[in-house]
């Protein structure tokens, strides 16, 4: 698995911009996301689980924070893979 | 040399297995679960590969339940330390490994486990009327080989599996021997837990194995430590394969496992078995035609992989694999096998008996070859 598939939605610290993040139970759960994502060409990448869904490890997805691509996401999962949740979030 | 010890691992890979662990070494694959970052991100995803490599070769749909270890016997320790509780009974074959006959020896003497072993007749074979006899509706685990790793015998594992589940008993079982030579679906098999090995024949580096745990079986996990996730919590997740899985993933090894799975699916599980069954029965006609040669096992009535056990009329099974080695640079492996009760069954508790087991670089001229060394040795032993 490489990098080919979604664009990579790049974070700039000096001009956060919403997102929404969706966690996961496990680094499976994940990655599972991941390649379901890139199968579907749906946007995001993954990034480490950020302090304010929880002080924690591990690894989350970021998507744009729109609607539709809220939907592909969830479209691209299609209930194969459930987050824990899905947070809205300037990063 | 001729490599004839492939039951213990084996030793040679394909080129993709090698090029794998190299990869993985070189490119600066970091740790899996452990950063975000990418080259951490690449460990994951090689690890989460080998996950679904494995799945897909076991015909189970839940990888995420694809725990791995670093051998078979971690695998079996963590399933039966983690199902067995005080005072349960427990019912294993006389055919298994000391890595579940040491743990279960060990529950009987801190948790007052009851273990019944189902005994394995002479001839080497086993009755299905002694698991129905000795599976009860109180026992909670029935740990069974899906073959010999003696006599390469194939147990009825399916019928096994119903009687147990008709009694309420999970079953475990130790596909060692088979994963890669065999074709192993755990729902065909009705394993709630099977535990494989990864550097036999699934062709992986030594270091890899793992358990598959069926959705609903209950496990307390025997390793407890780091999982990269929910690291506030003071006990493992309970999701998989964390609930299981402490400790730094073993990356490099895992990547060359999924090189070997995809290896054995590339070529067909089905045509490795035919090949294997072939040289193993080329071998036991030659073998047994040689005189003072005693062949064991082969009355059992059962399937087998492609290991056999033999001894040479009455002499140390160490002699001989030692005549082996030094005059004709054959493998192959003397002694117990870790099996003192399969041993014990078949009569050669004492003398121990000389395994040989082919593997998927066998060819028909090393096994012509190893004939005409055990004829030769057992002319000089005559």
């Amino acid at each position: 698995m490489g990098g080919a598939g979604a664009p990579p939605l790049r974070s700039d610290a000096r001009a956060p911009q919403r997102r929404l993040v969706a966690s996961f139970a496990s680094t499976f759960d994940a990655l599972e996301a991941e390649r379901l994502c890139r199968a579907a060409s749906v946007p995001g990448r993954i990034i480490p689980l950020p302090a304010q869904i929880r002080a924690d490890c591990g690894l989350a997805w970021v998507l744009p924070a729109e609607d539709a691509a809220r939907q592909a996401f969830l479209a691209a999962l299609a209930g194969r893979v459930q987050p824990v949740a899905l947070t809205e979030l300037a990063l | 040399m001729i490599y004839l010890n492939n039951a213990a691992t084996s030793a040679r890979k394909p080129p993709c297995v090698v090029e794998a662990v190299a990869r993985a070494l070189t490119s600066g694959a970091g740790s899996s679960a452990r950063g975000a970052a990418a080259a951490d991100l690449d460990a994951a995803r090689t690890v989460f590969e080998a996950r679904c490599a494995l799945a897909e070769l076991f015909a189970f749909s839940h990888p995420e339940r694809v725990v791995f270890f670093a051998n078979a016997t971690q695998a079996l320790n963590t399933a039966i330390f983690g199902t067995v509780r005080p005072g349960d009974h427990v019912v294993a074959t006389a055919y298994e490994h000391n890595s579940v006959l040491r743990p279960l020896a060990l529950l009987e003497r801190t948790r007052g486990a009851r273990v019944s072993y189902v005994p394995v007749a002479r001839s080497g074979a086993i009755a299905l009327e002694d698991f129905d006899r000795l599976i009860t509706p109180g026992t909670r685990l029935v740990a069974v080989s899906h073959a010999s790793n003696l006599t390469g015998a194939v147990l009825p594992v399916a019928e096994v599996a119903r009687m147990a589940h008709a009694r309420g008993a999970l079953v475990l079982v130790d596909a060692a021997q088979t994963a890669g030579a065999l074709p192993v679906e755990l729902d065909a098999l009705g394993a709630d837990l099977a535990a494989f090995t990864g550097h036999k024949a699934l062709m992986g580096p030594q270091g890899t194995g793992g358990l598959a745990v069926a959705p609903q079986v209950e496990v307390e996990p025997l390793f407890c430590g780091g999982t990269g996730v929910q690291s506030a919590r003071d006990r493992q997740p309970d999701t998989y394969p964390e609930h299981l899985e402490a400790g730094t993933a073993n990356t490099p090894g895992l990547a060359g496992l999924a090189a070997g799975v995809r290896f054995v699916q590339e070529q067909g599980v089905e045509g490795i078995r035919a090949r294997e069954e072939a040289l193993r029965a080329r071998f036991v006609s030659g073998v047994s035609a040689v005189p003072g040669v005693r062949v064991y096992g082969e009355g059992d009535g059962m399937g087998h992989v492609a290991t056999v056990a033999l001894n040479v009329g009455d002499a140390d099974s160490a002699r001989v694999a030692d005549a082996l080695a030094q005059r004709w640079g054959i493998a192959t492996r003397a002694g117990l096998h870790c099996a003192p009760r399969a041993h014990e069954a078949l009569g050669t508790r004492g003398q121990g008996a000389v395994r040989f087991s082919l593997g998927f670089y066998t060819t028909a001229d090393e096994v012509d070859a190893a004939v005409r060394a055990v004829a030769a040795v057992a002319r000089e032993l005559a």
